[in-house]
């Protein structure tokens, strides 16, 4: 435990994993280390993937990582499931289509339960991202639940966001043009030698024109088949060249802006709903007013005021 | 936040039989524990690197070919080099009665064979994982 931060600047492995723990379990210590790594992050580059169940995010991202291996970069992958909101437990899988990339001790994964977070992530993944990024990881990959319409925070993270599709979703793809369609700075459809294929980049570059021809840019659609490491490298080439045009046109700092933001908000929303729900001072005053709502002797926006009130006293 | 129990559930070797493993890691799940499950054909090496990283409370080995003698004391042994006996390990499958002591000799706490209940697993994982 003796100088945990200062391990996880080294890069080590061991103590890269027991800071996660820290900042997944919101431990005593986890805001004191964080604030020590702070001061040395923001060099990775952080790419969000994110796409429907069963699109092949997993596979890709062995991919994407082992390609970024080759071009000399040393990468960390976040790969996030579902939680059960009823037994609080998670079956993390996604390692299992990642097997190729296991032991390379250049490559860090972490699976992680969304443990109650809505939105496609997990509460603790800008620590998670902010650690492996200060352990001087190149590339932060962050796998998002696979999504229906709504779950789209991964923009609040990534500097690149990819979007992946799979041939034969057919209308549904209509179905989530407006949460999924809207985050892309780029399309993958996976899967290329399915039936359907061509039909479906034709569905997606209409979409694409429609942003264009209001005004938008041209996000680019692309084809692979992951299993095979077909059209792999175009794929990095385009994250590459996203990345550079955010650096240039000074769009990056603004990125990163937004991810403070949404993780100063993340962390505030944890301390407040544990100050009320968890600590002693309100949990009977919480009852009691749960008592009254119930009996309508109050309402809950006034119970709420109430509350506040006296958080904010 | 409470601390969650965190298992990786691992295959070692070339038995494909997972249909157990599956099981069982449906059954942490349910009794709220994060269960990372790997899938097939994994090397001590890949277990072991997967457990760092993953930096889990406790490994659970399933393995149907015999196997178990070998494969499983090779994790038992590199998880000792790496200093990480504070993880708990514990083993399933077709295991014959003769090989349980020589396993938990080698730091396998608990070997589960064919007919565990369920809730046996849960139990002894509960109550003997170490902080």
């Amino acid at each position: 435990m003796t100088d945990l931060a200062g391990r996880v600047l080294k890069g080590e492995t061991r103590a890269i994993a027991r800071m996660i723990t820290l900042a997944e379990n919101d431990a005593p210590d986890a805001a004191e280390l964080m604030s020590k790594l702070h001061q040395s992050s923001g060099r990775a580059q952080i790419i969000g993937i994110t796409g429907v169940m069963g699109a092949g995010k997993s596979t890709l991202i062995s991919e994407i990582a082992l390609e970024y291996r080759r071009r000399g970069m040393t990468v960390g992958i976040v790969a996030i499931d579902p939680t059960s909101p009823f037994s609080g437990g998670a079956l993390l899988g996604d390692r299992i289509r990642m097997m190729e990339i296991t032991t390379d001790p250049e490559i860090f994964i972490r699976s992680m339960g969304t443990r109650g977070m809505l939105g496609g992530l997990a509460s603790a993944v800008y620590d998670v991202v902010e650690i492996l990024d200060a352990a001087g990881k190149d590339i932060v990959i962050v796998e998002t639940v696979g999504v229906g319409q709504a779950e789209v925070d991964i923009i609040k993270i990534a500097d690149t966001t990819m979007v992946v599709l799979v041939p034969g979703l057919g209308d549904s793809i209509q179905a989530i043009k407006a949460g999924l369609m809207e985050i892309a700075d780029i399309y993958v459809v996976n899967k290329a030698d399915h039936p359907g294929f061509e039909r479906t980049m034709a569905e997606i570059g209409s979409l694409v024109d429609l942003t264009v021809s209001a005004g938008g840019k041209r996000t680019p659609v692309l084809g692979a088949v992951a299993i095979e490491s077909r059209g792999i490298t175009e794929i990095v080439d385009e994250i590459e060249k996203h990345h550079s045009e955010l650096e240039i046109s000074g769009e990056m700092a603004e990125h990163r802006r937004r991810r403070y933001q949404a993780e100063l908000v993340e962390i505030i929303r944890k301390r407040l709903m544990n100050l009320i729900f968890d600590e002693a001072v309100f949990k009977g005053k919480v009852e009691g007013l749960l008592d009254r709502i119930q009996d309508r002797e109050i309402d809950p926006y006034s119970a709420a005021e109430e509350i506040l009130s006296r958080v904010l006293k | 936040m409470e601390k969650k129990i965190r298992v990786l559930v691992a295959k070692p070797g070339l038995d494909g039989h997972d249909r157990g493993a599956k099981v069982v890691a449906r059954a942490l799940r349910d009794a709220g524990m994060e269960v990372i499950y790997t899938g097939l054909h994994q090397t001590p090496e890949m277990i072991v690197n997967t457990a760092i990283q993953e930096d889990v409370d406790v490994i659970g080995l399933s393995l149907l070919s015999g196997a178990h003698m070998t494969l499983f004391r090779d994790v038992t042994d590199i998880l000792k080099k790496n200093n990480m006996e504070d993880v708990l390990v514990v083993g399933g499958g077709i295991i014959p009665e003769s090989d349980m002591p020589a396993l938990k000799e080698s730091g396998i706490t608990g070997v589960f064979g064919p007919g565990t209940p369920l809730e046996d697993i849960i139990r002894f994982i509960k109550e003997n994982v170490k902080g």
